[in-house]
């Protein structure tokens, strides 16, 4: 079992009546990359605002490596913050900024210079010792802002959606450099964001977070193919959702009518009458597939996506929308063709409606 | 295009009148006349001199300007250490009541400053509120002394100067960003070190604009020192207004006048020297 090094206990959040954070529970593991993820207003940066000593904790408890932190002064706490916005202190040069928080702890003005040059290697921009924030570009003052709280040894590095002010390119260049940097140092990053395709690619674990509750914590991949509720199957990644009621249970298989169509899924722990949503997702979408007894459908192509690595089909079956997708354009389908739609039934997500219908 | 240049010129033809009218030509004349000598009747002899700077190197004008300086030069000091803690605490309300407060703090503007200075002089003489009520405590047996000396006037220039000082120190905390004293703090600072490291350094184009806004003005202020002093003080204000309207020696008042001109320019030289912008004064570079 790994150490846990930040634990939250029952922490809650108001702002006057307002209840931003519902009891938040989380162990968060030494070494790990994990996520808070959720739409705006969700809480997230209060959590991480919290846990780094800016926000008070209206109820509840933080543990940094198992010293309580709920009530501690910022400075004390062994975590450190990147900003949204960096908040380099502009008139100080690139080494100052580094250096500040070790001038803080009164270390060496020697160690601190070598310190801050190990630092400057460390992010890729030796020679800028000089420059002033305003001199470099976001990517640059990015790397500066990581530099200034890595230099620290935090234990815990809190990231409040650091890339969403770089364009694409950064950005998917700084995730790789992100993750990359957080397994060669092993320090524990809370990374907060609101974009899925960010969590997806960088996070060990994911805390999917909905008006200020936990709605899943789990791997990218469990969390994207064994989302629990239809909140998470749809805030993560694109769905196609099949709503109906199950009308015969055997060993092996489910029948569930959808409007007046019948589709097959595997029997799990359903009952006859059961309220069930099947989600699909786009890339597990067969089209015009041969040999195919069971949920075969059939539509009409209504728009043809190209975007290079993939091409993405919308098909209207019946009153449905359903999208679909494959890599490349090697089948080419054009507007009004009929296709037929299926997919294997061991793809479909099942959910049953009154877990998360209360 | 031409008539475009025109029009703008025609539009600059009230502040080139007022600067030239008003500012300029009687700077020049009081330069002028401060080579001149008087005569025993008031009047000027048009014969060239540079007496009055010599005079104005007297000891006892000396000392005069050497007190003006450190009257002006503490009031500077306490407006500063006044307004800092102010400013700070009103730069995390909501700006509703920033506003509210901001303009409480130009109320007392909207009245004559004498008036208010007579104000003073309710509160502070032997007989006055104060001495009343803290005798009536039983605080203090002897009523106090809290002016016609350097304590009174200094309670007169500190009130009436605030303000110029509260001003640009507001203007230019508004311009910190609170995430950099957020920054400030997760990396270790405390609120002293915060203060000193961040918020001071980005607020000096303010705190040394409001330094000369009330440096400047409490070198002349002679009817702070009139009122408040008794008359038994003397400031740059005074020793000018009294050359001019007392003594009737002209030259000589516009020699000191001149003097103090170039004393302010070499503070505003001094500030320029120190970093400072000569667009954060609310001039031109």
């Amino acid at each position: 079992m790994k150490k846990v090094i930040l634990k939250i206990e029952g922490l809650k959040k108001s702002f006057g009546s307002k209840e931003v954070i519902k009891d938040f529970d989380l162990n968060i593991y030494e070494g790990e990359f994990l996520t808070l993820l959720g739409s705006s207003g969700c809480g997230k940066t209060t959590i991480l605002r919290m846990i780094a000593g800016l926000d008070s904790v209206t109820e509840g408890h933080i543990y940094i490596d198992e010293k309580e932190v709920t009530t501690l002064d910022p400075k004390y706490r062994e975590v450190n913050t990147i900003f949204q916005n960096y908040a380099l202190f502009p008139l100080m040069t690139v080494e100052e900024n580094i250096g500040f928080g070790l001038k803080m702890k009164k270390v060496d003005k020697k160690v601190i210079k070598q310190r801050v040059q190990e630092m400057l290697e460390l992010v890729h921009l030796q020679g800028y010792e000089k420059r002033m924030p305003k001199e470099l570009s976001g990517g640059e003052q990015q790397r500066v802002s990581i530099a200034r709280a890595l230099i620290n040894k935090p234990k815990v590095l809190l990231l409040d959606e650091p890339l969403s002010a770089l364009d694409q390119k950064l950005r998917k260049s700084m995730q790789l450099e992100l993750k990359q940097l957080q397994k060669k140092l092993g320090i524990t990053f809370i990374y907060v964001t609101h974009s899925q395709d960010e969590a997806l690619t960088m996070s060990d674990r994911i805390v999917l977070l909905k008006d200020g509750k936990i709605e899943q914590v789990d791997t990218p991949i469990k969390i994207y193919e064994h989302p629990n509720s239809l909140y998470t199957a749809q805030f993560l990644g694109e769905s196609n959702l099949f709503t109906g009621t199950v009308s015969v249970v055997d060993e092996k298989y489910t029948l569930v009518n959808v409007d007046d169509q019948v589709l097959k899924i595997l029997s799990q722990k359903w009952k006859v009458d059961d309220s069930l949503d099947i989600i699909l997702r786009p890339e597990n979408i067969k089209i015009d597939v041969k040999n195919k007894q069971e949920n075969v459908l059939e539509g009409k192509i209504v728009e043809s996506i190209y975007d290079g690595a993939s091409t993405k089909l919308m098909i209207r079956v019946q009153k449905r929308l359903i999208s679909a997708m494959y890599l490349g354009n090697d089948k080419l389908y054009s507007k009004g063709q009929v296709v037929s739609v299926s997919w294997d039934i061991e793809d479909a997500i099942v959910l049953k409606r009154d877990v998360y219908e209360k | 295009m031409k008539s475009k240049k025109v029009w703008k010129f025609f539009f600059l033809v009230p502040v080139i009148l007022y600067v030239t009218l008003l500012i300029a030509l009687p700077l020049l004349y009081i330069l002028f006349i401060s080579f001149l000598k008087s005569d025993y009747y008031g009047g000027m002899i048009s014969s060239f001199t540079i007496q009055n700077y010599i005079d104005v190197f007297d000891q006892v004008y000396v000392s005069v300007f050497l007190k003006s300086i450190a009257i002006a030069g503490i009031t500077t000091l306490i407006c500063i250490l006044i307004s800092y803690p102010f400013v700070l605490a009103i730069s995390h309300k909501k700006p509703r009541t920033q506003k509210i407060l901001m303009t409480l703090v130009m109320v007392p503007f909207l009245t004559n400053s004498l008036i208010r200075m007579y104000g003073w002089l309710v509160l502070l003489r032997k007989s006055g509120v104060i001495n009343q009520v803290l005798l009536g405590i039983g605080v203090i047996e002897e009523p106090l002394s809290l002016m016609y000396n350097t304590f009174g006037i200094l309670v007169g220039m500190v009130y009436t100067l605030l303000p110029f000082m509260i001003l640009p120190l507001y203007s230019s905390i508004s311009t910190v960003d609170n995430r950099l004293l957020e920054a400030a703090s997760d990396l270790g600072a405390s609120k002293f070190k915060t203060f000193f490291k961040i918020i001071v350094p980005q607020t000096l184009p303010g705190l040394f604009n409001g330094s000369l806004m009330v440096f400047t003005p409490a070198l002349g202020y002679f009817f702070i020192t009139d009122i408040l002093g008794g008359g038994k003080f003397m400031i740059l204000g005074n020793l000018i207004k009294n050359q001019f309207l007392t003594a009737r020696n002209w030259p000589f008042g516009a020699a000191i006048s001149i003097v103090l001109v170039l004393v302010t320019c070499v503070f505003i030289f001094l500030y320029r020297k120190l970093g400072g912008k000569m667009d954060d004064l609310g001039g031109a570079s």
